[in-house]
């Protein structure tokens, strides 16, 4: 069954807190739940499904409901990490679809500023009864460490160089200039970013996201609740999921999930990669940008370096504009989950809402994918396409 | 450039894992083998992960590889090579590269095994070295 058609996007919020020492993470959830609810018009009254993650506290939707006071029918917790939300959108139309809810709220929020965690550059330890952990905790595998290997043997494969990676992040810098909320406003140029400290060969610091509170949270309703709102009408057209991990040790780093995910969205849509005005990409680093954008379809793999090179992916002159809010790179990375935020970007870009120093001229088409988890291994994909009807 | 290694903690064992720790402590690296479609793997598992028999065996490792990829992990209170290395037998495995000049390090460069000990008495921890 193709879910084209079947449900709408009609509230969608982002926090504007970039560190929320002074909020629990419940409160985060509630408070981004009510702002994505008021976007569109309804309350929480309205809500009979509910989707969330691992960044949920407590028994996640059981936790939330009960401090939100939602009467669900409906309740989905998948968990892909920052990819999760990509799929939550998906699973909402579907269930929607099937009858099992017609107003679905998914929420998402985190605080590791304020916990003060090294995102990215301490080692993760999942729990002892994870399979993998006893297989790569000790040789102090990091969310970057991780990353750059991707990035290193991108390079040895393809000839792919630091300065075609450091092209992504001026891109998303010339686009954070115009938003007040990120984190990172200053516009950078390739030779900032390469010069910038090493911190996992061959990533750079300014080639890794930055660390933030927050959250976000999207409200997925039925075409007929869709029509009855007074805001734009933005169309679930189609949608994908993947799970990429180790195959057994056949580790294969040069490609991810998206190369599953995207080709099922692509299908589900009945749309080509050169159909599509604007796209959300995941960057958790430089390179997740470029490999994501190889899987979708959007370059031939091995000739991402060459698409996102030269200003490619700035808003108003390039030819493919992507994070036009400053992404993960710039913006923010609520809970180190970045698929949320890359929802709603997109339903700006098509409502015609995003900055107009960044707006896509008739943007009609979007496409938003996330990764979760360990880019080549062991992670989770998801791929939205949504139309502006 | 002298290395430094730095701490390593000790690995989690569990029941479908206590044949692989308790041969590392004889410093032997163990690979699953599946007796039904003769497929290698890793990690080590009572379950083969490409066919789902249950007929898993383990077969000790040559110790020789290439470095499939790595990161010098340069924002570390003491720097480390994270690597993937491609075992003569076929699976890739997650590992670490010691006793090197982190600046020479290249993929498809030819690796030998070593044990290095882990905290607290666990078990030592398979990783390589320039061969």
């Amino acid at each position: 069954m193709t879910i084209n058609g079947k449900a709408y996007i009609a509230g969608a919020f982002e926090h504007p807190t970039r560190k929320a020492v002074d909020k629990s993470l419940a409160q985060l959830h509630a408070e981004v739940a009510k702002g994505a609810l008021a976007d569109a018009g309804l309350t929480k009254d309205d809500v009979d499904g509910y989707f969330c993650a691992g960044d949920a506290p407590g028994l996640g939707a059981l936790s939330m409901a009960d401090y939100m006071g939602l009467q669900l029918r409906h309740i989905d917790t998948t968990e892909t990490g920052g990819s999760s939300y990509l799929i939550h959108v998906a699973h909402a139309a579907e269930a929607i679809a099937q009858g099992k809810c017609s107003v679905a709220l998914i929420t998402l929020a985190g605080r590791p500023k304020a916990e003060g965690m090294a995102t990215g550059t301490a080692p993760r330890n999942y729990g002892a009864s994870a399979p993998d952990v006893a297989f790569e905790f000790p040789y102090g595998s990091t969310v970057v460490n991780m990353y750059a290997m991707c990035a290193m043997r991108h390079m040895y494969e393809y000839g792919t160089t630091s300065e075609q990676l450091a092209w992504i992040k001026v891109a998303a810098s010339h686009h954070a200039q115009h938003n007040p909320s990120a984190m990172l406003r200053d516009v950078v140029t390739v030779e900032d970013v390469v010069n910038s400290p090493m911190i996992a060969d061959p990533l750079h610091r300014l080639d890794c996201c930055v660390i933030s509170d927050g959250g976000g949270a999207l409200v997925v309703v039925s075409p007929e609740i869709a029509k009855s709102l007074n805001r734009p009408l933005v169309k679930i057209r189609g949608a994908g999921e993947a799970l990429k991990h180790q195959m057994g040790g056949k580790v294969d780093l040069t490609y991810s999930a998206a190369a599953w995910s995207g080709p099922r969205a692509f299908a589900d849509a009945e749309l080509t990669p050169d159909d599509i005005k604007y796209v959300s990409i995941y960057d958790s680093f430089t390179i997740t940008v470029l490999m994501q954008l190889e899987d979708l379809g959007f370059a031939e793999k091995g000739q991402g370096g060459r698409l996102v090179a030269d200003g490619n992916l700035i808003s108003g002159s390039g030819k493919l504009p992507f994070n036009t809010d400053g992404g993960g790179l710039c913006n923010n990375h609520p809970g180190n989950r970045g698929g949320m935020t890359k929802v709603i970007e997109a339903v700006r870009q098509l409502r015609g809402e995003a900055h107009p120093a960044v707006q896509v001229a008739n943007c009609d088409l979007a496409l938003a994918h996330g990764t979760g988890g360990s880019l080549g291994t062991r992670h989770g994909a998801g791929t939205i396409i949504l139309e502006r009807e | 450039m002298t290395f430094q290694q730095r701490s390593i903690p000790a690995p989690s064992v569990d029941p479908d894992t206590e044949d692989f720790w308790a041969a590392a402590r004889n410093h032997k690296l163990l690979v699953g083998q599946c007796q039904d479609c003769g497929e290698y793997h890793y990690y080590p598992r009572h379950i083969c992960p490409h066919c789902g028999s249950s007929k898993t065996s383990l077969i000790e490792a040559s110790g020789n590889g290439t470095i499939y990829s790595f990161s010098v992990m340069r924002r570390a209170p003491i720097p480390f090579a994270i690597a993937y290395v491609s075992l003569a037998e076929g699976p890739i495995m997650m590992s670490n590269i010691v006793d090197c000049d982190f600046d020479q390090l290249a993929i498809g460069q030819a690796v030998k095994l070593v044990y290095v000990e882990s905290e607290d008495d666990g078990p030592p921890v398979a990783m390589f070295t320039p061969a």
